[in-house]
């Protein structure tokens, strides 16, 4: 059994902040995030990013990126969109998520750029 | 129309209460009993005696039936069958005209279907298997608070279970140290802690001191981590009064979760603490302590597929489930048809799932299932692929019992569950695959590591697609 270790958070160190869904693991790769935005159009669901300064992390509502991607079903096109949004947006997290139209909420949402921390 | 006239005196059920050619309405509240006789009482009579025990009937007949129209409110048996492999005992059907109910009220259904009918003597026993709630009576009610939607939209948490945690020892804790508990859990990575269901306001720790602690607690690891928490409140009280006393006061201090134990507490009082959480913007957990004592006997009873249909409609957004993980395979699939009854809109008749009935709840909110109790991250990949996301899975000792504390426990859990996720979105089967997702996961996560060694791993043996058609017990 290896040696207790302390856990590492502090209100007064951003490396401590997270971004809800998946933030507790690595930052994707790109080929990780291809294969999110893949289960995506599988589902059905509407595409959308979504972007904001990372001192308003926790607001409900970030800045859209355009309008969501209505019946996108091009990874690649998503993909594109994100990357725009990111090098517009370099120092913001940036998040994809999916609207599910039926269930009127979003399918899943995550952050796939991470931004400068506050 | 024919007069009938009064004859005293004792008349079989079956000639009044049986009628096998009974065409349901679209608006009968439905009712599936297994029955189990005395000996040498016939069937029909049995299930017609049910029927009439449980809607207009008595023992004897008296005349005052005759003032009203019996053929309007009457229950009737209208179908029986065999129990697959049990000779003593047999389904009977009974349908229950609307108009016996009060509209909204699960209070009322219950004092009819479950009342005086199960202390019969001409029963050795009874269980409730299964209800039909017509539409028609599913939209008097007020249903669950907020409902799944909106609680992932209030908690900011999507495409993913929520996680949570019971806090331990269950009783003896002052309210700061509890807190403590709390924050460490919230800190690390859980979405939820809970109030254990025998916390309510003792000695050792009030109710006040408890959610004033554990307030600042949520409030600081919301700050720490930028992520929303929340702690289920318990606010389950000796009367109503104190009752809504404590969720004013949960409510006061922003807190966005409170709990309430809905058999022990009963539904009247869930029923009004729904209605209270859907006008105050609260969200509403629910316990259900008291139900194995109604629910686990196959041949008497309440079955709990009809107790968490009755708690979708007195109102509550998450309902203890059970894990599946760690039980006999068999009992998969009815724990899969009641998930389903508690989150789903329509659910078609399944007797390889023991649901007897089609079940259409139309608007109605669904419910999170909650999966707790004797599950650690080993268990994971099993519940991800069981439960979906629509569900809250529940880690008490998988986070308290870890080595390093609550918070890397917590962790562990989160990295568990989103490395679980995120395998199952990119095509993997989780059941197959789980020791090598956590494995890969623990490369980064100290935490998760030292959790897996902690805890015994369990096998993945299981096949992705369920055998769910075992046959019905």
């Amino acid at each position: 059994m290896s040696e207790m270790q302390d856990y590492k958070s502090r209100v007064s160190d951003p490396a401590s902040r997270k971004f809800e869904t998946f933030s507790y693991l690595p930052a994707m790769s790109a080929e990780q995030i291809r294969k999110q935005v893949e289960y995506i159009v599988k589902k059905g669901w509407n595409p959308a990013i979504e972007h904001t300064e990372p001192e308003h992390l926790m607001d409900n509502y970030w800045y859209m990126w355009k309008l969501p991607m209505f019946g996108e079903t091009n990874v690649d096109a998503v993909i594109k969109e994100a990357e725009a949004c990111h090098k517009a947006n370099p120092n913001n997290h940036v998040r994809l998520l999916a609207y599910d139209n039926f269930k009127q909420s979003q399918g899943t949402n995550m952050v796939i750029f991470r931004g400068k921390t506050v | 129309m024919a007069v009938k006239t009064y004859n005293a005196g004792v008349k079989e059920y079956r000639q009044t209460y049986w009628e096998p050619e009974y065409k349901i309405q679209d608006t009968d509240i439905l009712a599936c009993f297994k029955i189990t006789p005395q000996a040498g009482v016939g069937r029909e009579e049995v299930a017609a005696a049910v029927a009439a025990e449980s809607s207009t009937g008595t023992w004897t007949t008296v005349w005052t039936d005759l003032l009203t129209d019996l053929d309007h409110y009457k229950g009737r048996a209208y179908r029986i069958e065999d129990v697959p492999g049990d000779d003593t005992c047999f389904y009977a059907f009974v349908a229950y005209p609307i108009d016996l109910f009060e509209e909204g009220s699960v209070v009322n259904v219950f004092t009819s279907l479950v009342g005086n009918v199960f202390g019969f003597k001409a029963l050795r026993a009874l269980r409730l298997e299964d209800v039909r709630f017509p539409i028609a009576y599913v939209k008097t009610c007020g249903g669950p608070p907020q409902g799944i939607q909106v609680e992932r939209d209030i908690l900011n948490k999507y495409g993913r279970p929520l996680l949570g945690c019971t806090i331990k020892p269950k009783l003896g804790l002052s309210a700061k140290n509890y807190g403590r508990a709390v924050y460490e859990c919230l800190r690390g990575g859980l979405d939820l802690t809970k109030d254990d269901e025998n916390i309510n306001s003792q000695p050792f720790m009030r109710w006040r001191a408890r959610f004033d602690f554990v307030q600042e607690a949520i409030e600081k690891a919301e700050r720490e981590t930028g992520e929303r928490k929340g702690h289920y409140m318990n606010v389950t009280a000796p009367t109503p009064e104190e009752m809504y006393k404590r969720a004013e006061h949960a409510k006061s201090l922003g807190t966005p979760i409170i709990m309430h134990d809905y058999l022990t507490g009963g539904f009247c009082a869930n029923t009004g603490l729904a209605n209270w959480c859907r006008d105050n913007g609260m969200l509403l957990h629910i316990h259900r302590a008291m139900h194995a004592v109604i629910d686990r006997n196959p041949h008497h009873g309440i079955h709990f597929r009809v107790l968490a249909k009755a708690l979708r409609l007195s109102g509550g957004d998450h309902l203890h489930s059970g894990t599946v993980v760690g039980k006999l395979e068999g009992d998969r699939a009815p724990t899969l048809g009641f998930v389903d009854l508690m989150r789903d809109s329509f659910i078609k008749e399944d007797r390889s799932r023991g649901i007897f009935f089609d079940q259409d709840w139309g608007s109605m909110p669904g419910v999170f299932p909650v999966a707790s109790g004797g599950i650690h991250v080993w268990h994971m990949p099993a519940l991800v692929n069981i439960f979906g996301d629509d569900a809250c899975l529940q880690f008490g000792g998988g986070t308290l019992g870890h080595p390093w504390g609550n918070a890397a426990g917590a962790a562990a859990n989160r990295v568990a569950l989103e490395a679980c996720v995120e395998a199952r979105n990119a095509g993997r089967e989780l059941e197959k695959e789980g020791k090598d997702i956590l494995t890969k996961a623990a490369n980064s996560s100290p935490e998760l590591k030292i959790a897996m060694e902690t805890w015994k791993e369990i096998r993945f043996e299981f096949d992705t697609v369920d055998k769910l058609d075992v046959a019905h017990k």
